[in-house]
């Protein structure tokens, strides 16, 4: 579904600011693919994700999604393709506009914009029905600002939008950290349950490395800016925490379990 | 206090024609989240196109017509002065603004003024709404609704209507996706440079259609006629927010509001030349400083006097 080959990226070149963020990573994932994606800060994993969504446009190598190649595609082309949840639950969705307003205009993803009615009757019926399965009471204010929400609501929103029209390609950029543990467990759980429903092909940042255990059918680690680990199957399913730990100081040649990557 | 009283329909239908302006830079600065200060220079496009169509006989809808394309146009190069070329907002719009200027003089022949002759019979029938009606109407000589207000009031409803109507499309709430959050409307495959071109172009038709409006009305067109709008319209955007803003949520009530905002700041312009003997060239400093305090108290407000913050998250958070 997802192809990477060899993609570099380096910001800020030629200045004192200079940094190589992604140094030939390559990444191939099937259809339904579930992978979570582990490292600490500065690894590449944000990276990543913005060089697959077309935040900017790569120094080297290609991308492909489902056959087509998007390497040279901007942001909003390749919107058609991918779904997404941001870290920060104020990117995700538009506060001054209605819950309602928000999901239809999620639900035109990919498509163009014409003069008809930019929420059709038939189609507040829909949404009411899907926000009932986030379980937040969200399904009764439908017309109710986003920006009146909590964090946690506006990232189920957020997840809710990314998903209304099937995503050939789902981004989740740790969508739960800003979160409080509670919350960031319904949300998680509401992925998790949405992930399954559609088979979709989804690539999850965590910061959490129990969550990149639990969930997902194959966990990714990045390191300076490369994929320094991939299991999967059932090799993932055994995985403990300190395998990964372990794992990660071979990988990166430090015996010093990394606290940042621990406590996240 | 009677020449107040007096000069008051004049006030308000001023501030109903300034307020097709304010309504155009609601578009940009509330909706777009853009300051354009392409507004200055379109304006009096708007009023030049139409005055020199006028005097070449052209039909009075039409040369509205042109005089809203022209506003179009002002807009479109704003827009992609900002998006094409990745110059930031407000520097686009001072530049086009300012190149503007010599337009405007161009196609008013190289004149600084151009007027309508209103003595003449045939160019006062023609005409949709000139300062004369206005007493005109108060003598009984025409029927009230050839009054400016009404004929402008007109306008104004069918301007709110059509974007009551847009912005409530795909594409409009594309436009206003864009304003809200550019990083959303462009996950969800929105092409924020389109929308914004558009937003800054229909904002500018609307500057130059009330340009084209002021200068029938007062039967002239001047280079520096638009000198200062952007402020006008800041004031009735802001003015119309802060008396309205408790009574009215819906947009097309949040339209009606910028208009009424404008008149409100005509009659008190009106006001305060009728009842003072101030200089009318205290008159910008004026408006400044209206709209610097305006701008001042929600922000102090927010900082001082904000309610403290309930702690704890929602219960169904």
């Amino acid at each position: 579904m997802l192809d990477v080959k060899n993609i570099y990226k380096t910001f800020n070149p030629g200045t004192v600011n200079e940094k190589t963020a992604l140094r030939g990573v390559s990444l191939h994932l099937e259809d339904g693919d579930f992978v979570t994606v582990i490292g600490g800060n500065g690894a590449g994993k944000s990276t990543l994700l913005n060089a697959v969504a077309g935040t900017w446009l790569v120094d080297e190598g290609s991308i492909s999604i489902g056959g087509v190649d998007v390497t040279h595609l901007p942001e909003h082309k390749r919107a058609k393709y991918i779904g997404r949840v941001f870290q920060d639950p104020m990117m995700g969705t538009a506060a001054t506009m209605q819950i309602e307003e928000n999901l239809a205009l999620a639900a035109r993803r990919g498509k163009g914009r014409t003069l008809r009615r930019g929420i059709a009757r038939e189609e507040r019926e829909n949404y009411r029905e899907l926000l009932k399965i986030l379980d937040l009471g969200l399904e009764d204010r439908l017309t109710t600002k986003v920006g009146l929400l909590s964090g946690g609501q506006r990232q189920a929103l957020t997840l809710l939008m990314a998903t209304l029209q099937r995503p050939d390609l789902l981004l989740l950029d740790e969508h739960t950290a800003a979160l409080d543990p509670k919350t960031a467990a319904k949300v998680l759980d509401a992925t998790e349950r949405i992930v399954n429903k559609d088979k979709l092909t989804t690539l999850m940042i965590t910061h959490n490395m129990k969550d990149a255990i639990i969930h997902g059918n194959r966990l990714i680690m990045m390191y300076d800016g490369q994929i320094v680990l991939d299991i999967s199957g059932e090799d993932k399913k055994k995985l403990t925490v300190e395998d990964l730990l372990a794992k990660f100081g071979q990988a990166t040649g430090s015996d010093e379990a990394d606290d940042k990557l621990l406590l996240g | 206090m009677g020449s107040f009283i007096g000069a008051l329909p004049g006030a308000v239908s001023q501030g109903l024609i300034w307020g097709i302006m304010a309504i155009g830079v609601y578009i940009t600065y509330k909706i777009l989240d853009v300051a354009d200060l392409t507004v200055d220079g379109s304006f009096c496009t708007g009023g030049a196109v139409f005055v020199m169509l006028f005097a070449a006989q052209v039909p009075v809808p039409v040369a509205l017509l042109a005089a809203f394309g022209a506003g179009l146009l002002a807009g479109l190069a704003t827009g992609l002065l900002h998006t094409f070329c990745g110059i930031p907002a407000i520097l686009s719009g001072i530049l086009t603004q300012l190149g503007l200027w010599s337009v405007n003089l161009a196609i008013m022949g190289m004149k600084a003024n151009v007027s309508i002759n209103v003595n003449d019979e045939a160019n006062l029938n023609r005409l949709w709404v000139s300062l004369r009606f206005v007493s005109s109407v108060a003598d009984g000589k025409m029927p009230f609704y050839r009054h400016p207000i009404v004929v402008v009031g007109v306008f104004t409803i069918a301007v709110i209507a059509v974007l009551y109507w847009f912005f409530g499309t795909e594409l409009g709430s594309a436009l206003r996706a864009t304003g809200a959050n550019g990083n959303m409307a462009r996950a969800q495959g929105i092409n924020t440079n389109v929308t914004k071109v558009l937003g800054l172009m229909i904002s500018n038709g609307l500057v130059a259609l009330s340009g084209a409006l002021l200068s029938q009305y007062q039967s002239f067109a001047d280079a520096s006629m638009g000198r200062g709008a952007i402020v006008i319209g800041l004031a009735a955007v802001i003015i119309g927010e802060v008396v309205f803003s408790r009574l009215f949520r819906n947009f097309a009530l949040n339209l009606l509001a910028v208009s009424f905002g404008a008149i409100i700041y005509y009659v008190v312009i009106q006001a305060v030349i009728s009842l003072s003997d101030i200089n009318t060239n205290y008159l910008k400093l004026i408006s400044a400083a209206i709209v610097a305090i305006f701008l001042t108290v929600p922000y102090w407000k927010g900082r001082f006097f904000s309610k403290p913050v309930k702690r704890g998250g929602a219960a169904n958070a």
